[in-house]
């Protein structure tokens, strides 16, 4: 059975696309699927220095689109799960004109039968990147941050999604500051929800770690502690269909800081 | 004065997700904000052909629901006004 194929993409540049696939991508490795995860971000090749397998490419996805070598050959096996995760990492000295939307739909429909899971990390923007980044999804995530403009651009994407006829996005945000959203000072994860009308896969609160993760490339989604990661751990679990109640980002109560509970 | 206790500042959340709102209209019905300026001065000039009205309260406005986005026009007329006093 051919596998899912899942775009995660955002419109506006910097939100966490690239942060987002590698933690899915582990976060359904963990789980025990087959994930394939490709960088369509050519020119700013990302995703292999934050899964920490930057050391490990051979060959890239245009080397592959050219016939110079097979897909089979150019996925870079992942440290911690060889046998489940694998990487397809972008050119970095092409640019996107390289690959066609045709080119994009076969390279991810040959990882598909390979796979439980084919994730695809879409390039910012509207233009060429992301449409051939969307083409093969059959599931579309789209990340945004808790800030106007970040939501604007992700009203645009799922726009532009619908008018392709695509299946409904869902929507994680990212960057959520509880604190802030107590106090009514940041957007909140409902009203973003209510503003762009789609279904919410997931909430992801700022967390320091992810900087310190990405310095590592041993994403958050690895680490018990750490507030993203449990949030990632719990998208990984809702896209195999898992229910899965939304974190409290109240956060530990002020005894149970004291105390160190929880 | 009356006012002036009562009023109390918005949250940056509610003027943030004010602002969105309003952006989110325009970029969805495809009209600049601007254009609907324009738009409001031509519907004035067309009704003022057949009804005295209140220009200066002219108000149109998107409003947003669920399944639709729609254009609404709010055109007082000063004869119903008067009648109200
Ligand atoms: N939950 C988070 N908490 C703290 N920092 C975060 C979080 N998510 C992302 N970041 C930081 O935000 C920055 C941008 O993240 P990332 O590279 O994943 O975004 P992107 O959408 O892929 O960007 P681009 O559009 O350039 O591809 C990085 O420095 C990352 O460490
Ligand atoms: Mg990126």
């Amino acid at each position: 059975m051919r596998g899912k194929i899942i775009t995660i993409s955002s419109g506006k540049g910097g939100v966490g696309k690239t942060t987002t696939t590698a933690n899915l991508g582990l976060g359904l490795a963990a789980l025990g699927y087959r994930v394939i995860c490709i960088d369509a971000d050519i020119g700013l090749r990302n995703l292999d220095v934050i899964l920490g397998l930057e050391n490990r490419i051979v060959y890239d996805i245009v080397n592959v689109i050219e016939g110079r070598t097979t897909l089979r050959r150019a996925l870079v096996r992942d440290k911690r799960f060889p046998e489940h995760l694998r990487l397809l990492p972008a050119a970095q000295t092409r640019n996107k004109e390289a690959i066609s939307e045709e080119d994009m739909e076969r390279v991810a429909y040959e990882a598909a039968e390979m796979a439980d899971f084919v994730l695809i990390d879409s390039p910012a923007g509207i233009e060429h990147g992301f449409r051939y980044a969307v083409r093969p999804a059959d599931r579309v995530l789209i990340v945004t941050n808790p800030e106007v403009s970040a939501v604007r651009d992700a009203d645009r994407v799922i726009g532009l999604l619908e008018a392709y006829g695509r299946a409904e996005p869902s929507l994680i945000v990212n960057r959520i500051k509880p604190e802030l959203v107590r106090r009514n000072e940041m957007l909140d994860p409902a009203s973003i929800v209510d503003l762009l009308a789609i279904d919410l896969i997931g909430i992801v609160p700022e967390d320091r770690s992810v900087l310190s993760a990405s310095n590592r490339g041993q994403p958050v989604v690895l680490d018990k502690r750490s507030s993203a990661g449990q949030a990632y751990r719990n998208i990984s679990r809702r896209l195999v269909g898992e229910k899965v109640p939304f974190m409290d980002l109240r956060g530990p109560s002020f005894l149970q800081r004291l105390f160190g509970g929880a | 004065m009356r006012n002036f206790f009562r009023r109390r500042r918005k949250s940056e959340k509610e003027v943030a997700a004010q602002r969105l709102r309003l952006v989110l209209a325009h970029d969805r019905a495809n009209i600049e904000p601007g254009m609907l300026e324009v738009l409001k001065d031509e519907i004035i000039a067309v009704i003022s052909k057949h009804l005295e009205i209140d220009a200066a309260q002219v108000k149109i406005e998107f409003s947003e629901d669920e399944a639709e986005t729609r254009l609404v026009a709010d055109i007082p007329l000063k004869t119903a006004r008067r009648r109200r006093r």
